[in-house]
């Protein structure tokens, strides 16, 4: 074997011609010989693919990659017919794998993809798991009635419902004077961001498992969100013995327009997905699995970003801005654009991923 | 890059992609044992990343630190505060951020699978999208963080048997990967994903232009090895690519056992000292008449076919 020198480590492309073609002893051989600079060639583009994506690779390589490409695949079927040399055939295995990843690869990058996402990919992923959004509010509204009615019964079951920690004195026998606090405003911003930073946190992990465990047939999604729900029904009806409904749903509006509503779509996702596994249809449980859960993870995508607003609206308006009033047109404004974006907002074409550009590519 | 003989493949974990100009693409399922190395690699890799990240925070800012700890109810500076969120953060991209933007790459790969070898591909040879990256690694949470998470509650018995059922429950999803041919867990049943062996191999030299392949003639000593139809008949394909690893391989010792063998097998008396031209002259003589027949589609898988 010849000694790489150190110069071929640092200048690229430079393909050194095969040894005599003529001297080689076998026909397999001389094939190889004959097409080796292509395969090398391709080589050298797709490894410069893999280092850092399309940026890398001048014009000319990248109009020669399909050629080289295809070459490189009539080469192997060719050799697997009529070569023994196993050292080859895994190479060209090995290299057409190579370079079919790149050449089918993503055909974006993550800021190109992000953007499709937000003018409109986002919004139609929402519109078409429209069923189980209905399904997971059918769900949330029971809960919370079904939280509340416990409650009514028996004040007892309030202290199921909420963990101690959550609760803190806002609890049953509470004085209006000690609930109406809790929904004051603070004196100044220092110690919210921080706030906002482990709200999210915590949300966002909450929606993730909402929407992972509805890979369990979307039944577990479920039960997350009545048991969420159910606590939500009981601390409204804490608030409204009280008489401090419509103050408790302006202090929850700020922020809950947008969580509540990231968190009924993170369950509508996973039941989305659980629900096409139980009932397929036509296609296989495989194929089922996969087209819904990519579509449900475009929709957890937007999920996320839902709870950096909702994080930053609960850790400052919510906290700062004082008044039922003022706070029912911050929470009031964000829901109503949510439902606009994500219902009325419909832009052509966009995400859909088209085969025919890797076909035109290749 | 390893060396330049194809791994024997087993099997069992061999798949065919059909691409769409038609053309077969042969792919191998990565082990388990590789996926769970790549795992646990990229586990430490994030460990320690994110450990060597607050050496240096603590470093530059030590005394920031120290106001976190004795903070009462956000009473702290703003410098604290923005380090406190930005370590908040920085926990969250690490659980989720890190897996997603590695496997987006045109490698399609983590650091510790690349370091493994293996990558992620769409089933079935269509193309990987980023909403399948996505998918596959929201459902990580429930495979590994929270059976781990349950993996050390349960046995205390603080949280009875609502932990046990918890745990059993959680690693249904970590066996999940041992109880499918594909080896796939549930994310890569939801995104339509799976993890196949990624081999980087190099171009190896072609045997028959050197030695005593070209002509049958050894430089060392000038003698000439011919070998008649019998003596090449005796042998099938595997044998000529164990020969060929072999020979690349280049291990004296075993190349004179293989000579002694093949002696012994075709009758000749074996000398010493000229092996390697003797096996180049008889690999090549053996492939010449093996492709041959391979021509007129006559195949001799081994040498008890």
């Amino acid at each position: 074997m010849k000694a790489p020198t150190i110069g071929s480590w640092f200048t690229r492309g430079e393909i050194a011609a095969p040894a005599d073609i003529e001297g080689a002893a076998l026909r397999s051989d001389r094939f190889r010989l004959e097409r080796e600079g292509d395969w090398r060639r391709l080589e050298q583009i797709v490894i410069r693919m893999e280092k850092g994506g399309l940026r890398r690779v001048d014009d000319e390589d990248l109009l020669a990659l399909p050629t080289l490409y295809r070459t490189a695949a009539s080469s192997l079927s060719v050799a697997r017919e009529t070569s023994l040399d196993a050292a080859t055939l895994g190479y060209l295995e090995s290299l057409v794998q190579r370079a079919w990843f790149q050449v089918y690869g993503p055909r974006k990058g993550f800021f190109a993809w992000f953007s499709e996402f937000l003018l409109g990919g986002w919004s139609r992923a929402v519109r078409e798991i429209w069923l189980d959004i209905c399904i997971a509010l059918f769900v949330c509204v029971a809960g919370a009635v079904v939280g509340w009615l416990l409650v009514a019964q028996n004040s007892d079951w309030y202290y199921r419902l909420i963990p101690i920690g959550l609760a803190g004195d806002r609890g049953p026998g509470a004085s209006r004077e000690t609930l109406l606090a809790s929904l004051g405003t603070e004196e100044s911003t220092s110690g919210l961001s921080t706030f906002a930073a482990s709200l999210f946190s915590n949300n966002a992990g909450v929606c993730i498992l909402a929407f992972a465990l509805g890979f369990a047939f979307g039944i577990p999604s479920l039960m997350l969100l009545v048991h969420n729900m159910a606590m939500l029904g009981a601390i409204l009806w804490l608030f409204s013995e009280a008489g401090l409904i419509v103050e408790f749903s302006a202090w929850l509006s700020v922020h809950g327009t947008t969580e509540l509503f990231g968190i009924l779509l993170s369950g509508a996702a996973g039941l989305h997905i659980g629900r096409s596994m139980a009932f397929p249809g036509e296609r296989s449980v495989l194929e089922a699995a996969s087209t819904s859960g990519r579509r449900s993870a475009v929709v957890m995508v937007g999920v996320v970003i839902m709870m950096v607003v909702a994080a930053i609206l609960e850790a400052f308006p919510r906290q700062l801005v004082e008044g039922a009033q003022n706070r029912f047109i911050i929470g009031g404004t964000f829901g109503v654009f949510w439902l606009t974006y994500f219902f009325l907002y419909s832009p052509r074409g966009g995400m859909v991923e088209d085969l025919d550009d890797a076909e035109r590519l290749a | 890059m390893s060396a330049a003989i194809a791994p024997a493949p087993t099997d069992k974990r061999q798949r065919t992609l059909v691409t769409p100009e038609g053309i077969a693409i042969p792919v191998t399922i990565a082990s388990r044992g590789s996926r769970i190395g790549a795992l646990v690699l990229d586990f430490l890799i994030l460990i320690f990343g994110l450990i060597a990240i607050f050496i240096f925070l603590a470093f530059v800012a030590e005394g920031l630190f120290d106001e976190i700890d004795s903070a009462v109810d956000g009473a702290m500076s703003g410098a604290a505060e923005f380090l406190f969120i930005l370590v908040i953060l920085l926990i969250f991209m690490a659980r989720y951020g890190y897996f997603l933007t590695m496997e987006l790459g045109p490698r399609g790969a983590t650091l510790g699978k690349r370091i493994v070898g293996i990558r992620v591909a769409a089933r079935g040879g269509g193309r990987l999208t980023p909403e399948a990256i996505i998918a596959r690694n929201l459902l990580r949470d429930i495979e590994l963080f929270m059976p781990l998470i349950f993996l050390l509650i349960a046995p205390s018995g603080e949280s009875g048997s609502f932990g046990l059922a918890g745990m059993v429950w959680f690693m249904v999803f970590m066996a999940f990967p041992f109880f499918n041919k594909d080896a796939m867990r549930a994310g890569d049943v939801i995104a339509g994903t799976w993890v196949v062996d990624a081999p980087r191999t190099r171009l190896a030299e072609a045997l028959s232009t050197q030695g005593a392949a070209v002509q049958g003639t050894s430089e060392m000593t000038g003698a000439r090895y011919e070998f008649g139809e019998e003596e090449l008949s005796i042998y099938g394909e595997h044998e000529l690519q164990t020969l060929e690893r072999m020979l690349r391989d280049a291990q004296p010792e075993a190349l004179s056992a293989v000579h002694a063998t093949i002696c012994r097998k075709i009758g000749w008396d074996p000398g010493a000292g000229d092996e390697r031209a003797f096996l180049e002259a008889f690999y090549a003589q053996l492939r010449a008449r093996l492709e041959g027949d391979m021509r007129f589609g006559k195949r001799k898988a081994d040498k008890f076919s």
